[in-house]
């Protein structure tokens, strides 16, 4: 069944005249994780039991993490009200005084605290609609982009795109319009356009929740995008981690289809297009583009070098264009609303929204929307509530292993492409980790560079011994085993890395140790100079200490120790000879009642 | 694998990879399938795709090989990953690896002598919120501490 618009308008209509009251209960992974099945479960059965008439409705995650599960209540006459952190016993208490009684339930309110400063674009739908339906994402304005684009030419698109100042939201910030324009001017029988969906920053979400909260968004975006540059076909790659997201955006591709959304003469214009879904394996190299592209093409993820860009000689040497799943999201709503609206947000450069997902130290974890140049004070503390345990900070981390570190005293630059370039870190995907005093910078830049050893592909030398080499001596420097020569040494390997490297991943991989290099020199010195961790987690440079009034003399500590450094007996007691102790930790990690303290 | 008869092996990948064939690019999609199906890949599985596909053997090794994701071996009754995000770092994931490499008596990426428990080690499983967390045959485990290991692993034993 081929819809036409007045149909989709008609549907549009209905969906928003639907009054009924509902309960929906925030499932994305983060919210299952949380105990949000259970929920779920429970509704279904006690709206069943008790016959009242409320739909109970499965919706994405609305980003806010550290309280989950979350459920919102509607119910006719009353203000849709939202719970957090809803257990069992939770759940039970607000299904019998809201739902049944129509009395909000007190205890379990979310707070909205830190909500002022965010603007929902990009995650308008997430945890508002349900994901698995296209009507619900009709009737909040889907298709509506599509349908106005479908109406002009390919040349205004781009020119629409052009004026809303969309760059590419996947990390390096290249205009989309210009993506598109290019793949548009070359005439080819086949074109190809990719959303790249292999989000492998490690502790960045944005791309999961919003393929699991409005896949439509995705699709929307992307039969624009294949409108544009005259593509036939296009690709989903999504990580085969995201079992979830994929299930959802296969349901939306079914019931696009069904619509006749996708397919042959979508709306009746005479514009045919389809989609298809591959999955990725677990290889962080390919979420470059070119090492996509050799993934999608059922090769080993290598990249290769570039010019011809994918835009001139892409998938099977066609001229593809390869946009980030944010990215895309943001296209229906500039086509709905105009490139005009869309940059009335944002900075002079910069223009929209970003998602982040603010992790780490941070009180109120979760995937937040904010206007492009916000500065990090603000994300952090309005936002984010402070650090935890109201403990100092230290930096903060974006862009992954790709991206740097920015220290405190910077935490009033504006969040844009540019200025964190600027300051030696990338916007990246949009991973945000939030660091306090007892992280290392030493300890950081080791844990992205072994990142970094494990996912190089191999494919170019500098890359894959540099980074190697990088490791060995940040080891070095976090055994308290390296000289001052030493960090000179790792800095010159850092620069020529970063320059000789073929693809993305090499080039950006020395980014974590230059900058804790720059901005925590002085650190760097002092495990070198002084053997010391300021941090405490350079087990190598710390001593071990028993502290008698925690400990039980069970013992154990005294049997794991591997150099015999540890003395006494059950009846008096055990003491840690520090002169003996190789510090490696083994009792620290055995003791169950924490009565070991390393200093 | 072993007691399955060679002919119902090629009848039932026949099947398997019936929906990719001949489609360009399709050899992660049909590993995937694989995969989905037996828990890794088995080597007898690899040489009957060569004769279905007509692709040298080298081709799909070099593939397998290459992606995290694809296992050569037999993964245990349960897989345990661990995530080591930033996020699940920076909040005590390598202190919860050092308790399941002793409650379960293994390296990462090993399974339990009574091959019941595979751990291993991933990058994110994107529930940063919930840091750190763990994954047991896809159920998600999250804010751990080091003294809940115990008890989560016992429970999953006793099933």
């Amino acid at each position: 069944m081929n819809l036409d618009t007045n149909q989709i308008n008609h549907i549009r209509k209905k969906v928003l005249s639907n009054k009924v009251s509902c309960i929906k209960v925030g499932m994305a992974t983060c919210g299952i994780a949380a105990g949000a099945q259970e929920i779920y479960d429970f509704l279904i059965e006690a709206v069943k039991k008790s016959k009242v008439d409320v739909e109970v409705r499965k919706c994405g995650c609305i980003g806010a993490c550290y309280i989950e599960p979350i459920v919102e209540v509607k119910i006719q006459g009353l203000k849709p009200v939202t719970y957090s952190k809803v257990d069992i016993e939770a759940i039970k208490k607000i299904f019998e005084k809201h739902v049944l009684g129509k009395k909000v339930v007190t205890d379990y309110l979310i707070d909205e605290e830190g909500s002022s400063k965010q603007v929902r674009r990009v995650l308008r739908n997430c945890g508002i609609i349900d994901p698995e339906s296209i009507d619900d994402y009709i009737g909040s304005d889907g298709y509506q982009g599509l349908i106005k684009a479908l109406k002009s030419k390919p040349e205004d698109i781009i020119e629409t795109l052009k004026i809303s100042g969309l760059r590419g939201r996947g990390g390096g910030g290249f205009p989309t319009w210009m993506k598109w324009n290019f793949a548009k001017n070359i005439s080819a029988e086949e074109k190809y356009i990719i959303c790249n969906g292999d989000e492998g920053d490690p502790g960045a979400y944005m791309d999961r929740s919003i393929l699991e909260g409005d896949p439509h968004a995705v699709l929307e975006g992307m039969v624009i995008g294949g409108y544009a540059i005259g593509a036939r076909k296009g690709f989903l790659y999504i990580r085969a981690e995201y079992p979830l997201a994929v299930e959802r955006i296969q349901k939306a591709i079914e019931q696009a289809h069904d619509y006749g959304l996708l397919g042959d003469n979508i709306l009746d214009k005479g514009f045919n297009f389809d989609l298809e879904v591959r999955l990725g394996a677990g290889a962080f190299v390919c979420g470059e583009e070119t090492a996509l592209i050799a993934s999608i093409e059922g090769k080993r993820g290598y990249p290769r070098p570039r010019p011809p860009y994918p835009s001139v000689k892409g998938l099977w040497d066609k001229p593809t264009v390869i946009n980030n799943v944010e990215t895309l999201a943001n296209i229906p709503a500039i086509f709905d609303k105009g490139g005009k609206w869309f940059a009335s947000l944002g900075s002079p450069q910069s223009k929209g929204t970003k998602v982040f997902a603010l992790t780490g130290k941070v009180k109120r974890s979760g995937l937040i929307e904010v206007p492009m140049g916000i500065t990090l004070q603000e994300v952090v503390f309005d936002i984010g509530g402070g650090v935890l345990n109201d403990k100092k900070i230290k930096a903060v981390q974006t862009g992954g292993p790709s991206g740097g570190v920015i220290p405190a005293q910077f935490l009033d630059t504006p969040l844009d492409y540019e200025s964190l370039q600027n300051l030696g870190s990338i916007m990246g995907s949009g991973g945000m980790i939030v660091m306090d005093e007892d992280d290392c910078m030493v300890d950081i830049a080791k844990f992205y560079m072994r990142f970094c050893v494990d996912e190089s592909c191999g494919k170019c030398a500098p890359c894959r011994i540099g980074t190697y080499q990088m490791l060995e001596y940040l080891k070095k420097i976090s055994r308290g085993q390296a000289t001052e020569d030493d960090i000179e040494k790792l800095q010159d390997i850092c620069v020529a890395v970063q320059k000789a490297a073929l693809c993305g991943l090499g080039q950006t991989a020395p980014n974590p140790t230059l900058s804790t290099l720059k901005y925590f020199n002085q650190e760097y010195l002092e495990h070198v100079k002084d053997r010391k961790c300021r941090a405490g987690k350079c087990a190598r440079l710390l001593t071990y200490h028993i502290i008698p009034k925690t400990c039980k003399k069970c013992g154990a500590c005294f049997h794991v120790c591997p150099v015999k450094a540890i003395s006494g007996n059950k009846n008096e007691g055990y003491i840690i000879d520090n002169n003996k102790c190789i510090r490696c930790g083994k009792c620290y990690d055995t003791c169950r009642f924490n009565a070991i303290e390393r200093k | 694998m072993k007691n399955e008869n060679k002919v119902n092996t090629e009848v039932k990948i026949k099947n398997l990879i019936e929906k990719w064939r001949g489609i360009e690019g399709n050899l992660i999609m049909i590993l995937h399938t694989i995969q989905n199906e037996y828990g890794y890949i088995p080597r007898q599985v690899s040489f009957e795709l060569q004769k279905l596909l007509d692709i040298p053997l080298a081709r799909i090794y070099e593939v397998i090989t290459f992606y995290n994701y694809f296992k050569l071996d037999k993964p245990g009754k349960y897989i345990i990953s661990l995530c080591m995000g930033t996020a699940c770092y920076l909040k005590g994931a390598p202190r919860i690896l050092n308790e399941l490499k002793k409650v379960l008596d293994v390296e990462e990426s090993e399974t339990t002598a009574d091959g019941i428990f595979h751990l291993e080690v991933v990058r994110c499983l994107g529930c940063c919120g919930l840091a750190p967390v763990l994954m047991i045959n896809g159920k998600v485990f999250g804010k751990l501490k080091p003294e809940d290991i115990k008890a989560l692993i016992e429970d999953y034993r006793k099933r």
